[in-house]
């Protein structure tokens, strides 16, 4: 098996950009907590240029807001193309695929299916929650529309022109437990047809590294991308958090020790050196094929980072989105 | 079994607010064996009645008596002895079947339910209780160690765990157990982990809830 957009031409810009071996760069986008086209906007601007795609999120942390796929509209009419996230959480198979659908149509070029994290944390704990399909089907289903023009139930969607040629992400999380599992269950999403991971916010290189060697071992890098994911700190109150509050991130006492050694008024800066510090060693880490910028309610600073980490500019590829004058369809 | 839990006091005496006569039925399966609805629980709540509305100055003549099981016809024809001594209310202490079912058959006596059913599960020890399956209808436990994803995983994953499973605890609260890590440690130690490394692709729900309400009928048993 190879990977797909190089063999079969899906997705945009970012996929073209990992096919070609460069170091890939994603950023993050959470749809505001209301339906203001213009915050959306805003909140392109730090990443124009700077990023090759951005996850668009689908209702974080199970707190209402705009809908990913309204708001990955927003964001490619800036001419910035989208990962628009997909969670299990709020839909169930029916929904979730004409969802699909209609993203295609609309112009999305890459999708990350995600499990989604459970309502009880978010701004509506009274919710129902569905999980009819968990991320690992989800990818599936999405492989199964693309490749095969079926749904998922095995009824096959009318004539080949609206199969979605989505470029399948997911998320790997080296950190969460049990770590013997954490290796088989990225290459079961490969396996379900994912063609690129992104981590949960790295600060533990160690394990990170004990991950990677084994992905690569098993081959998974040759049939997936891997990319870091990447969260600066702001804080020694910040690193705590990290660690003591946020299941399934681990932050090192080193880190936490750096951090807290400086005067506070510095710890934003050390902060940024560890990120670029980190991105520096991954750029020569077998397997690794980019970072996913994840700054957090700290969007401003990406431009700083992938400045300070030497990853501009960015390669650019021609397509609808990098070019404005090319043709375009409705809705993009 | 099924397990229930007593609705709040508060809950059930506006159930009898203004009743001269309350009757309270318990009953001898499930709600028995997690001391919920047994003989002993029925005397405590209707001593609990009783003393209520002495403080409030109503006195109230609660009876008491304990079925073999209210989630069965026949006992539930022979529970109509117990009525014409009019009773206002009847609280039912059953899981929320047997006052289906006693409602079912005398149509005109109000039955309120005194217990909350919560899940269907066993006692880890004396006094907890967790939920242990979600009867969808198609066991795979099998496939899973012994373990059920479904009831006990609190995304009811298939695949594996979700990403914020940590020191054995599941991100949903520190009190659950993740039953994704003890899937997996139960395959390793049987060297079997490798049996979950199949993508399984949507569980179909038709036989769970989700294809509407269930019923049997085994024709080697229908007179
Ligand atoms: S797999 Fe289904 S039937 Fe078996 S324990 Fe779990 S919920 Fe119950
Ligand atoms: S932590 Fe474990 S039990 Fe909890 S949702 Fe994740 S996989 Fe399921």
């Amino acid at each position: 098996m190879t990977k797909s957009p190089g063999k079969n031409g899906f997705g945009g810009n970012l996929a073209r950009i990992l096919a070609s071996g460069a170091f890939a760069v994603t950023g993050e986008l959470g749809p505001p907590r209301n339906g203001s086209r213009e915050d959306v906007v805003r909140k392109t601007e730090h990443l124009v240029g700077n990023v090759d795609a951005v996850n668009v999120t689908d209702n974080q942390t199970a707190v209402v807001r705009m809908s990913s796929l309204a708001a990955c509209l927003i964001a490619q009419k800036r001419g910035l193309e989208a990962n628009m996230q997909m969670v299990c959480r709020d839909r169930n198979r029916i929904a979730m695929q004409s969802e699909l659908l209609g993203a295609h149509a609309l112009g999305i070029k890459n999708v990350i299916a995600l499990t989604g994290d459970h309502q009880k944390f978010g701004d509506h704990p009274e919710a129902k929650n569905v999980f009819d399909l968990d991320s690992v089907s989800l990818i599936g289903t999405i492989k199964k529309m693309r490749d095969e023009g079926k749904l998922l139930s095995g009824r096959d969607l009318d004539g080949d022109d609206g199969r979605p040629g989505f470029f399948i992400g997911a998320a790997f999380n080296p950190f969460a437990d049990p770590e013997s599992f954490r290796v088989l269950r990225a290459k079961k999403k490969i396996d379900a047809g994912a063609d690129f991971l992104q981590s949960q916010c790295l600060f533990d290189m160690e394990r990170f590294k004990r991950f990677m060697e084994r992905a690569v071992d098993l081959g998974l890098a040759e049939r997936a991308f891997f990319l870091a994911g990447i969260t600066p700190l702001k804080s020694a109150g910040m690193a705590n958090h990290m660690k003591n509050k946020v299941p399934g991130v681990i932050v090192p006492d080193e880190i936490v020790k750096r951090i807290s050694g400086v005067p506070k008024e510095k710890q934003a800066e050390t902060g940024i050196t560890i990120a670029c510090e980190q991105i520096e060693e991954l750029k020569t880490l077998k397997g690794v094929a980019g970072v996913h910028l994840m700054p957090v309610e700290w969007e401003h600073m990406v431009p700083a980072i992938v400045e300070r980490a030497k990853l501009l500019p960015r390669p650019a590829f021609a397509g609808p989105l990098a070019d404005p004058s090319a043709p375009r369809r409705p809705g993009e | 079994m099924i397990v229930a839990e007593r609705k709040p006091l508060e809950e059930i005496t506006g159930f009898v607010a203004g009743a001269k006569k309350v009757l309270v039925v318990g009953c001898r399966g499930c709600v028995t064996v997690c001391n919920a609805g047994g003989t002993k629980e029925v005397e405590i709540l209707a001593s609990l009645l009783r003393l209520n509305s002495q403080r409030e100055g109503n006195p109230m003549d609660v009876d008491e008596h304990t079925m073999e099981r209210q989630c069965d016809p026949e006992f539930a024809e022979a529970f109509g002895e117990q009525l014409g001594r009019g009773h206002d209310v009847i609280l039912s202490m059953a899981c929320s079947i047997g006052p289906q079912f006693l409602s079912r058959r005398y149509p005109n006596e109000r039955i309120f339910p005194a217990l909350n059913t919560s899940f269907l599960g066993g006692a880890l020890a004396s006094g907890i209780w967790s939920e242990h399956c979600q009867a969808c209808g198609n066991c795979v436990i099998h496939e899973f160690g012994g373990l059920c994803p479904i009831s006990r995983c609190a995304k009811s994953l298939l695949n594996g765990p979700c990403g914020g499973s940590e020191n054995g605890r599941c991100e949903v609260s520190e009190e659950t157990e993740c039953v994704w890590q003890l899937i997996v440690d139960k395959m390793e130690s049987n060297g079997r982990l490798e049996e979950l490394s199949d993508p399984r692709l949507g569980k179909d729900w038709r036989t769970s809830r989700d294809g509407g309400p269930r019923k049997i009928a085994r024709e080697d048993l229908i007179k």
